[in-house]
């Protein structure tokens, strides 16, 4: 099953690269701009019978390695070829 | 005194944290590879710095799930001491041996230069009783992820248990007194029973012979004097 996992900062957390970026994108004229964040998405596949199965695997993985629970929240979309 | 320093692939301080150890100690260090899930028994475990694993994922995320790793939490477990330098140091907050968390720096650049470090006050911690308190050493910090960050209750916790070990502090000759955005100044920090400590400078680089500073000669032999 198709898996993608998107990882963001949390809200709070200091993201300077999403800074920096906000700053370049004001100085090209985006005035608009505003509090620019920058995450990461994950995609795997993930051998499960079922889509809640696929979803709880992923949770784990997300919990034990693919994010820092201190800073950083996930979120996980299973795509389901039912 | 028995000390092993972990290598991981992309380590790249744990020949001259070995070379710091032998010239203090005159007995070599043994270096444990990564995939040892087993190790002899030793006084002081060193995760050194480098880029473990190319800092992917997240500096020190891979690492902290190596098997060595698993026969490190074992001795921390046990209350053996542990010391990790820089992507060391990121590796224990990753483990969850030590609390919080090393971002990107403020200032978005890799930060490579000598830092003054402030021994806090109340420590408590066997491996720096033989230092004065408010002692201050000079010592080099390279890195690019060093802004310590952690959640309001663990730093609340760190500071009432006397977890916080040293703090960046002026220096004129050096630049901004925070090199890369750390809360409260926070360069190094301690478990709860004092024997674990993470800290972003490299001591091992300020051993004299040709260094700029003997300073990290001086922790490495405080450490050394403490766990013995």
């Amino acid at each position: 099953m198709e898996v993608k996992i998107n990882i963001s900062l949390k809200q709070g957390v200091l993201d300077p690269q999403g800074r920096a970026v906000e700053s370049a994108l004001i100085s090209l004229g985006y005035s608009e701009a505003k509090n620019v964040r920058i995450g990461k998405q994950i995609t795997l596949e993930i051998e499960a019978e079922d889509a809640s199965r696929a979803q709880q695997r992923a949770a784990r993985m997300c919990e034990t390695l693919l994010a820092n629970t201190v800073i950083e929240d996930y979120s996980i979309e299973v795509a389901d070829p039912s | 005194m028995r000390v092993a320093i972990l290598v991981f692939p992309g380590s790249n301080c744990d020949r001259d944290m070995m070379v710091a150890v032998e010239t203090i100690t005159g007995r070599r260090p043994a270096l444990v590879w990564h995939k040892d899930s087993q190790m002899d028994p030793v006084d002081l475990i060193i995760l050194p710095g480098g880029f473990s694993f190319g800092d992917y994922l997240r500096c020190g995320a891979l690492a902290a799930r190596a098997p060595v790793v698993e026969a490190m939490l074992d001795h921390a477990s046990r209350g053996g001491a542990v010391l990790g330098v820089c992507n060391g140091f990121q590796i224990l907050l990753e483990t969850g041996l030590l609390p919080g968390t090393l971002i990107r720096n403020d200032r978005l650049k890799f930060v490579c230069r000598s830092v003054n470090l402030q021994l806090q006050p109340d420590l408590g911690s066997p491996l720096l009783s033989t230092l004065n308190p408010g002692h201050c050493l000079t010592i080099p910090i390279a890195h690019n992820e060093g802004n310590y960050f952690a959640q309001e209750d663990d730093l609340e916790m760190l500071k009432q248990n006397g977890q916080i070990a040293f703090k960046y502090t002026a220096s004129t000759a050096f630049g901004p007194v925070n090199p890369n955005g750390a809360t409260d100044d926070i360069a190094g920090i301690l478990s709860a029973n004092g024997r674990v400590l993470g800290m972003m400078p490299h001591p091992e680089r300020a051993i004299g012979n040709g260094h700029p500073s003997s300073d990290g000669k001086l922790l490495l032999r405080a450490i050394l004097q403490g766990v013995a």
